[in-house]
């Protein structure tokens, strides 16, 4: 099993092993490892989500890209109306937050229609204040949910599963340059091939923003 | 058929597929599965590459490969290096298309800048799914040569937006069809980037980011044809 441990970047993580292990436990050890870090008291309903939305397959990949777009929407539609947004930041603030709630509502049901359980909404906290920061963190989020999918795509068994995950990674991968050009960052940050990530990658760059 | 490009094409004789070899090689197709889920993975050509480099210890049963083993891979094989020269045409359209852009100084500052890197993006595109096609042990077509009605810079913006759309809805509906993991994880690597940039172009001809909604729509291989005809020189 060694050669197939996958490393993480992220030092407290670095001794959770990846592979071999299902998405729901790996999600617990994940949330375990954030307790070490962030006090135990702020895990139990993230572990407890984690399990009940197990199931295996497609519907347990599709739960962990619910959980993705329930973050995308709630900083777009709830942090995007309070932090005051003006101009061009306002609009996209606006249309990918509906874009984002699409998403939830079509996951949700893709999941229910596979048999599975779809997990709830997390709390969530965003340390923006400001229209800078918040740009900054919807180009984080934004880019970190094209490499969730393109990392996530090429494991989901359905046809039409995959088919419905590629629609929305067109999606968030539009978002993601209209954002960075709003900021003056490349709209190609990966170059010619946007880069994969593993859910232990997407985990540790989102881990902060989920409260419970 | 261009004589000229027989010669560029010409594929060493490989007596086995790397989705063949993967197949029959779990430990390599576990190992190539984990580069893709990596941020390792920075391109194609490296997918492309670490199966070529992992599979070299098994050359010397792959002369005598057996047929019987192999057929369904064979199958899946050849479906995945009709796709990905589908692509290649594609790409070789949309690389030609911002040369010929840029040839015409059309666009300047930032503008100008963000074309030239579409451009060499889509270059590497071409360069990887040629290496691609190679490495499956498939001929990569002959380059097809465009046309495009390069007028104002409006009128060439507002075409720039229409090629890297259909591009982007052209990959989305391969996508379904391709039936090796690696070759999926590289052509959902190059999707994305064609969205990106028929995102960046609508924000410079004011038109929709997302023509499609919440939801892109994907393209079958008869719709982009049809789309890209007019093209065809």
């Amino acid at each position: 099993m060694s050669t197939q441990t996958q490393e993480l970047m992220n030092p407290e993580l670095a001794e959770v092993e990846v592979h071999g292990l299902t998405r729901a436990s790996f999600m617990v050890r994940g949330a375990l490892a954030a307790g070490a870090v962030y006090g135990v008291s702020a895990v139990t309903p993230f572990v407890s989500q984690a399990l009940a939305a197990g199931g295996g397959g497609d519907a347990e990949i599709l739960n962990f890209a619910l959980t993705l777009e329930y973050l995308e929407s709630a900083f777009y539609n709830e942090k995007g109306k309070t932090v005051g947004l003006s101009g061009q930041a306002k609009t996209y603030a606006t249309d990918f937050g509906a874009q984002e709630a699409e998403h939830v509502k079509a996951l949700t049901a893709a999941i229910k229609s596979l048999g599975g359980t779809p997990v709830a909404k997390p709390t969530f906290v965003f340390p923006v204040s400001n229209q800078s920061s918040f740009l900054a963190l919807a180009s984080t989020l934004e880019n970190t949910g094209v490499g969730a999918y393109n990392g996530a795509a090429p494991k989901i068994s359905s046809k039409e599963v995959l088919s419905e995950a590629g629609s929305i990674v067109q999606i968030e991968a539009r978002h993601a340059a209209a954002i960075n050009l709003l900021i003056n960052k490349s709209p190609t940050p990966n170059g010619g091939f946007d880069k994969p990530l593993s859910e232990a990658q997407v985990l540790a760059a989102v881990k902060p923003l989920i409260k419970s | 058929m261009p004589v000229d490009s027989a010669t560029e094409n010409e594929v060493p004789p490989q007596p086995m597929g790397i989705v063949e070899q993967l197949v029959r090689d779990d430990s390599d197709r576990k190992r190539f599965l984990k580069m893709a889920g990596s941020a390792g993975a920075a391109s194609f050509g490296a997918f492309v590459l670490a199966a070529c480099g992992s599979s070299s210890s098994s050359s010397s049963s792959s002369t005598a490969a057996a047929p019987a083993a192999t057929t369904s891979s064979s199958s899946a094989n050849t479906n995945d290096i009709g796709i990905l020269n589908y692509a290649l045409t594609l790409e070789y359209l949309e690389t030609e298309f911002y040369a010929k852009v840029i040839a015409a100084k059309l666009f300047s500052g930032s503008v100008g800048s963000l074309i030239k890197t579409f451009g060499a993006q889509e270059a590497t595109h071409v360069a990887a799914l040629t290496a691609a096609i190679k490495q499956l042990g498939g001929t990569p077509v002959a380059k097809v040569e465009g046309k495009f009605p390069i007028t104002t810079a409006a009128a060439t913006a507002e075409l720039a937006y229409t090629v890297e759309n259909l591009g982007a809805s052209a990959y989305l509906g391969q996508a379904p069809l391709i039936q090796s993991k690696q070759v999926l994880a590289a052509a959902l690597s190059i999707h994305s980037v064609e969205a990106r940039h028929a995102s960046t172009i609508g924000t410079l001809v004011k038109k929709s980011l997302t023509p499609d909604g919440a939801f892109a729509k994907p393209a079958d291989m008869s719709e982009v044809l049809a789309a890209v005809k007019p093209f065809l020189a």
